[in-house]
C-alpha cells in the first residue's frame, strides 16, 4: 500500500495557516497605525531611542536566512543533500544570531527601565508608553516565531538527513520554508515601523 | 494534471542570489532615505520600499509566481482583507482628530 500524497493540498493548507498568521500580526499593525495617527510626535521621540545599527543588522540577517532557505530547496531538488543540510544549518545559525541581537536590544531597554509594566514607563508621555509597549508585543511575538521557525527547520533538516524528505518528496521542506519566509516578511514591515518611520 | 500540480519549476542559485541582492539594495536605500528629513514622505517611502521587498519575498522566495491561480487569488484576498481592515479603520479614526 502506498501512502497518499497531495502536494497541492499540502501547500494550500500551509498557506491557509499563514493567512491566520498574517491576520494575527495584522491586528497589531492596525493598533500601531491607529496609535501612530494619534501620537505622531511622541512616536517620533520614542523611535529615536531604537538602535538602528542592530535593527539594520537584524534585517540583513533575516533576509539572508530567507535566502538560504530558498537555496536549500533548490539544492534538495537538484539532489545535493549535503548542500541542502549546510544551507539549513546556516539558516538556523542566522536565526540564532538574530535572537542574540534582539537579546542585546531588549537588555539595553531593560537597563533604561523600559519594560512592560515598569515604573519608569508609567512616567513617560502616553504616546511613548504605547510605542514601547507595542515594540515589546510585536518584536516579542515575532521573536517567538523565530524560535518556532528555527526548531521547525532543524526538525526538517533531520528528515532530509534521514531521507524522509528527498528530491521527490520535498513539500515538508517547502512548507517549513514558507513559514520561515513569513517570519521574514513580518520583520520587513516591523523594521521600518520601529526603526525608520519614527 | 499530475505534472501541473507537481511544481516542476526549480529556481536557480543565480536567480535567487539576484533577488537577494535586490533585497539588500532596497534595505540600504530605505535606511539612507530615512536619515533625510522628509516629514510624512518618510512614512510613504519606508512603507513603499517595505511593500516592494515583501512582494519580492512572496513571489520568488515563497514561489507564488509559479503557483496556480487558485492560490494566487487566495493570497491576494488575504492581503486585501487586511488592507480593508486597516483602511476602513482610518475612515473612522481619520476624521475624529
Amino acid at each position: 500500500m502506498t501512502e497518499h500524497k497531495d502536494y497541492a493540498g499540502s501547500k494550500m493548507g500551509m498557506w491557509l495557516f499563514l493567512f491566520t498568521e498574517i491576520l494575527l500580526f495584522g491586528g497589531l499593525f492596525l493598533l500601531y497605525s491607529a496609535y501612530l495617527h494619534r501620537y505622531p510626535g511622541e512616536f517620533h521621540e520614542a523611535g529615536k531611542t531604537e538602535n538602528l545599527v542592530l535593527g539594520g543588522a537584524n534585517t540583513v540577517i533575516l533576509i539572508g536566512s530567507s535566502f538560504t532557505v530558498a537555496l536549500s530547496i533548490t539544492a534538495l531538488r537538484l539532489g545535493k543533500i549535503k548542500h541542502c543540510l549546510i544551507l539549513l544549518g546556516l539558516t538556523v545559525v542566522l536565526a540564532l544570531s538574530f535572537l542574540v541581537n534582539k537579546f542585546f536590544e531588549w537588555s539595553a531597554k531593560f537597563s533604561q527601565g523600559i519594560y512592560p509594566g515598569s515604573e519608569h514607563m508609567k512616567t513617560l508621555p502616553a504616546g511613548e508608553n504605547v510605542f514601547n509597549s507595542l515594540y515589546f508585543a510585536m518584536t516579542g511575538l515575532h521573536g517567538l516565531h523565530v524560535i518556532i521557525g528555527s526548531v521547525l527547520l532543524s526538525v526538517v533538516a533531520v528528515f532530509v538527513a534521514r531521507g524522509r524528505v528527498n528530491r521527490d518528496d520535498f513539500v515538508i521542506l517547502e512548507n517549513a520554508g514558507l513559514y520561515w519566509h513569513l517570519v521574514d516578511l513580518i520583520w520587513i514591515f516591523l523594521f521600518p515601523l520601529f526603526y525608520l518611520i519614527a | 494534471m499530475e505534472h501541473e500540480s507537481k511544481s516542476p519549476h526549480i529556481l536557480s542559485y543565480g536567480f535567487l542570489t539576484g533577488i537577494f541582492a535586490v533585497l539588500m539594495v532596497l534595505t540600504a536605500t530605505t535606511i539612507i532615505v530615512s536619515r533625510i528629513e522628509l516629514g510624512f514622505m518618510n512614512v510613504v517611502v519606508a512603507l513603499s520600499v517595505a511593500s516592494a521587498k515583501a512582494a519580492l519575498v512572496v513571489f520568488f522566495f515563497m514561489h507564488l509566481k509559479y503557483e496556480n491561480w487558485t492560490l494566487k487569488i487566495m493570497v491576494l484576498l488575504a492581503f486585501v482583507l487586511l488592507a480593508i481592515c486597516i483602511g476602513f479603520t482610518f475612515f473612522d479614526i481619520g476624521p475624529r482628530t
